[in-house]
């Protein structure tokens, strides 16, 4: 065996040969001409987006039982579904919200990784690359930080919220690109309050001056503004602890009405804090539900966190569009991979990179469409139109301006193009 | 049974006598643990025979004078030596994760009429805490950082089996060859998991991934950029030379005893370009002279790989334990030095001096650290020209890069105690330091594989280092642990005070006008409380400073 971890855009069109022998297939579902025959596609023109919401489903959601059930086969697990508002494309019973805003969102069914480790997927769904042990890839958030530097906004452009153990890097475009973490919402936001009074930080960043006076003898005038960014990123830290744009991250004062309409969990906090950031100008937000990985008890599982998933997914896109941000913020949701059509002796399901579900939504991204369909016996793994992980990046840059086969120098000195996948024109208004 | 109880006032005086027994004996200790830490036997013996040490530190003259014949090519003007404590503190920094303690600072001032260098690496070299930290520095470039595949993965083990032979000075080649050939089960034959990390999928180990290891961690060559295609961008390498070397893993195989060669199996690989998969032969990129005629395929990559001709082998070590000391490599990327040079001054010095002596690996330590490079100042003393980068880059002065994660937080937690936190500390409390790193590391952000970038600070290190617990925790008032309140509390005077701050956080002593200040700043306090508090200031503030996160 082996693996490829080729970087070269030049002989990584793959997707246009699968995609073309995929449609000269016989396809089972709707045929192409019903999939864009929707109803609501008041699709945005003109200017590119500007940030990104990743609502990452931890684990991996069941495809099957959320949002490409199959209730009449065998591998349909005997799920009930509900019609939305996509015409003929029904979820499972507990999305009923998701489903009132699916004229705002396309469905992808057809996600195909080629990664079925949840730390190696978690790795290829966020950078757009699969792991290479010779360098780490920026995650996608990192990447719209680096081509689309914000410079007004005082707190970090890239926020994890509720990590998980692999939150979003900067890779090689380095630490500061790491994404910001912070848990929980309902807690204040870690380390941005100073531990002692006023005046005593003031003596204490006076006794600094003092120090760093001592170490800049000898050495170059510009040290600091050039390349160890010390004084200059603790100055901006110290910006930040007094920003007012700091608010965002609180949701003390949100009214209770609108905190339990995003379900008043963490997750559901956490999405409506994602809004409020990226109405203050945060470039890239991340918020993650685990607890999707039902290897037993796949069906119980999966309901408790589709119950969660509802009321918030559809609350951000609801909020999103209400503040005028959703023809400029693009909203990604799904997991690193999906579950199996076979369900394991303990009622569960397994890792299936072969095709899975993700919603996408706003900053240009059509609204209503339905990309792909999986086999409804689960005995074809492969799916029809499949979209790999890197075709999903490559729509994300171009649709944010950026162009994805752009090449930018790694530090082992590898020209490397921040997508090696292709824009899927499908999935734009 | 039936016990009567003492009275009260009894168990009273018998607490009151242990408590102020208790704060007696503290106090006195403190003060003698402050002033003059107990530093056990030191030996003022280098720890080498007079006539290695004299071949080690002609070794480094061969590097020295490279080097000289740079910068006089160059027109640059190296930096003045280092003081002895900065040369400790680099030292410590790049073998241990962690500054000295201000014990061990303490010892090494007593020992007087050594080389101080020689004399600190022969005690790190028996610390256990050097070869594990370099063990796993080291494990970074075979395996990564990742957990790897359940069950046939034990990233630990092969830790612990790499400090055992680095703590031994087990020759390097005999530690590359145990790795490329190894047989057996990953719990008892640690070694294997080099091999078991790349099995993905219950598919048997990865024959590319495997041949991308060998080459970048001990040939130092990046032939993975040609595992899908020919070399482009001026590489020579072919799609073949790759999976020809990865071939050398064909038969290697997992069954229930563990990883074994099964001579039926063989590698296959489809070229770019070509319709089927063919048979590849098992060959390696250059000197095949080297190889030797029988053995398994693995047993002769690595006589190949290792063998004294093939010199790219000891280059690669070199490059790697150069940076491990600098925190920057002398060949940058680390892991792709050209076959056949240009080298940079010192290279082929230190190679031929670490063939020569059967890869000893703690001599190649010793060889870098005794060099003027190694020993200079990273600042110049003439302030109308102080250090450029440019002059960092030809190495005419120490370069200043910022220190790992793992270092920062092991500074922190050694700097916040008076005496050495190492093996003979108490298993609690390693086990409480292992935690709080591995939290801070999570926050600051590890640097994943063992890379040198030279990025700046970020926002949230900053924010973490300001404000973050582990600072607060370890510069609070806490008279029983901080040493931030002890040295308030034991110092005879504020100078005292405040030049055990400096030494236990900075290895240095203050600088007059820091002296004058924080001394100032000391003498306005009127209360215990206010002194306390203004020790916490003093350690906060030394422990935000550039000097702290920035190797110099």
């Amino acid at each position: 065996m082996n693996t490829s971890p080729c970087q070269s855009p030049s002989h990584l069109t793959r997707r246009s040969l699968l995609r073309g022998a995929s449609t000269a297939g016989i396809s089972w579902l709707t045929p192409l001409g019903d999939l864009l025959a929707v109803e609501a596609e008041t699709a945005p023109q003109g200017k590119p987006a500007r940030s990104v919401i990743l609502l990452w489903l931890g684990g991996a959601a069941s495809q099957l039982d959320t949002f490409d059930p199959h209730p009449t086969t065998k591998i349909g697990g005997g799920v009930k579904t509900i019609p939305t508002a996509i015409k003929g494309v029904e979820f499972v019973t507990g999305l009923e919200q998701t489903a009132s805003v699916m004229q705002d969102v396309s469905l992808i069914r057809s996600m195909v990784s080629k990664e079925g480790d949840h730390e190696r997927a978690f790795y290829n769904i966020k950078t757009g690359y699969r792991p290479d042990p010779t360098l780490i890839h920026p995650s996608i958030g990192a990447i719209v930080c680096h081509e689309l530097p914000e410079a007004k906004i005082e707190i970090p452009t890239h926020v994890s919220i509720l990590p998980n153990q692999w939150p979003a890097r900067g890779g090689f475009f380095g630490a500061q690109f790491d994404a910001f973490q912070m848990y929980d919402p309902k807690f204040p936001v870690p380390d941005v309050k100073a531990r002692v009074e006023d005046k005593r930080m003031d003596r204490r960043l006076e006794s600094l001056s003092v120090v760093e006076r001592a170490f800049a003898q000898g050495r170059a005038p510009d040290m600091d503004q050039t390349r160890t960014l010390h004084q200059v990123s603790m100055q901006r830290a110290r910006n930040m602890m007094t920003s007012d744009q700091l608010n965002a991250f609180n949701v003390s004062d949100v009214p209770a009405k609108e905190l339990n309409a995003y379900g008043d969990t963490p997750f559901g906090r956490g999405c409506l804090v994602a809004v409020r950031l990226i109405q203050a100008g945060v470039r890239c937000v991340e918020v993650t539900l685990n607890g999707w990985d039902t290897h037993a008890n796949n069906f119980e599982g999966q309901a408790t966190q589709v119950k969660i998933l509802d009321a918030a997914y559809a609350s951000l896109i609801r909020d999103l569009k209400k503040r005028g941000l959703l023809e400029s913020t693009i909203v990604v949701c799904g997991g690193e991979f999906g579950r199996t059509p076979k369900i394991n002796n303990v009622g569960g399901r397994d890792h299936w990179p072969h095709g899975f579900s993700m919603l996408v939504a706003g900053g240009g991204f059509a609204g209503g469409r339905v990309i792909g369909s999986t086999d409804p016996e689960g005995v074809k793994k492969e799916p029809e139109n499949p979209v790999f992980v890197e075709d999903l990046h490559a729509t994300v840059q171009d649709l944010l301006g950026i162009d994805s086969s752009k090449e930018v120098m790694t530090p082992i000195g590898r020209p490397m193009a921040l997508s090696k996948g292709d824009v899927v024109e499908e999935l734009k208004a | 049974m039936n016990f009567a109880p003492p009275s009260s006032s009894w168990l009273l005086r018998l607490r009151n006598a242990v408590i102020l027994a208790g704060i007696g004996t503290g106090a006195v200790w403190g003060v003698v643990e402050l002033l003059r830490p107990p530093v056990g036997k030191v030996s003022s013996e280098v720890g080498l025979p007079k006539a290695k040490l004299e071949d080690v530190l002609q070794a480094a003259q061969k590097v020295n004078a490279d080097f000289d014949q740079t910068w006089a090519q160059k027109q640059m003007q190296p930096t003045v030596k280092a003081d002895d404590l900065t040369l400790v503190r680099r030292l410590s920094l790049a073998l241990t994760g962690s500054i000295p303690s201000l014990q061990e600072i303490r010892a090494l001032e007593s020992v007087k009429g050594v080389d101080i260098t020689q004399w600190w690496l022969t005690q790190l070299f028996a610390d256990r805490r050097a070869s594990d930290y370099l063990a796993e520095r080291l494990v970074r470039v075979y395996v990564g950082i990742e957990n790897g595949p359940f069950l046939i993965y034990r990233r630990r083990r092969l830790v612990e089996w790499l400090s055992e032979a680095l703590q031994k000075n087990r020759p390097y080649d005999q530690i590359a060859r145990a790795l490329i050939d190894s047989k057996g089960v990953w719990t008892t034959s640690p070694e294997v998991n080099f091999i078991t990390v790349t099995n993905e999928n219950k598919k048997g180990p990865d024959e590319a991934k495997l041949a991308a290891r060998v080459s970048r961690a001990f040939l130092g060559v990046q032939m993975d950029c040609v595992q899908c295609h020919d070399g482009k961008l001026g590489s020579t390498w072919k799609q073949t030379d790759f999976h020809k070397l990865a071939a050398y893993f064909g038969q290697t195989d997992f069954v229930l005893t563990g990883l074994r060669d099964d001579p039926k199996q063989n590698y296959k690989f489809r070229y770019l370009g070509k319709k089927e998969e063919e048979l590849v032969p098992a060959m390696v990129p250059w000197k095949p002279e080297l190889l030797p005629e029988k053995g398994t395929p693995r047993a002769r990559l690595a006589d190949w790989v290792t063998a004294k001709e093939n010199k790219s082998f000891a280059r690669t070590l070199v490059n790697r334990m150069w940076a491990l000391l600098f925190n920057r490599p002398l060949i940058t990327p680390v892991d792709d030095i050209p076959l056949e040079g240009p080298f940079p001054a010192g290279m082929e010095a230190l190679a031929d001096d670490l063939i020569a002596h059967d890869f000893d690996l703690q001599r190649l330590i010793r060889v870098i650290a005794a060099t003027r490079v190694f020993q200079q100042s990273s600042r110049s003393t003439d302030p109308s020209h102080p250090v450029t980068e440019e002059a960092e880059k030809a190495w005419a002065a120490f370069p200043v890069t910022r220190l790992r994660p793992e270092q920062m937080a092991g500074s922190v937690i050694q700097a916040s105690s008076l005496s050495t936190i190492d093996a003979e500390t108490h298993v609690l409390f390693r086990i409480k330091r292992d935690l709080d790193v591995a939290n801070f590391v999570k926050r600051y952000g590890d640097s994943g594989e063992d890379s040198f970038e030279d990025a700046g600070g970020t926002i949230p290190q900053r924010l973490l280092l300001m404000n973050g617990n582990m600072i607060s925790n370890n510069t609070s008032s806490n008279p029983l642990i901080n040493a931030s309140t002890r040295i308030g509390m034991l110092a005879p005077d504020n100078a005292t005070a405040v030049e055990a701050a400096y030494l236990s956080i900075f290895t240095r002593r203050p600088t007059v006008a820091e002296e004058d200040h924080f001394t100032g700043l000391l003498a306005t306090v009127k209360s215990n409380n206010s002194r306390s508090n203004a020790m916490s200031d003093l350690y906060w503030t030394l422990m935000n400073a550039t000097e702290f996160s920035w190797n110099h």
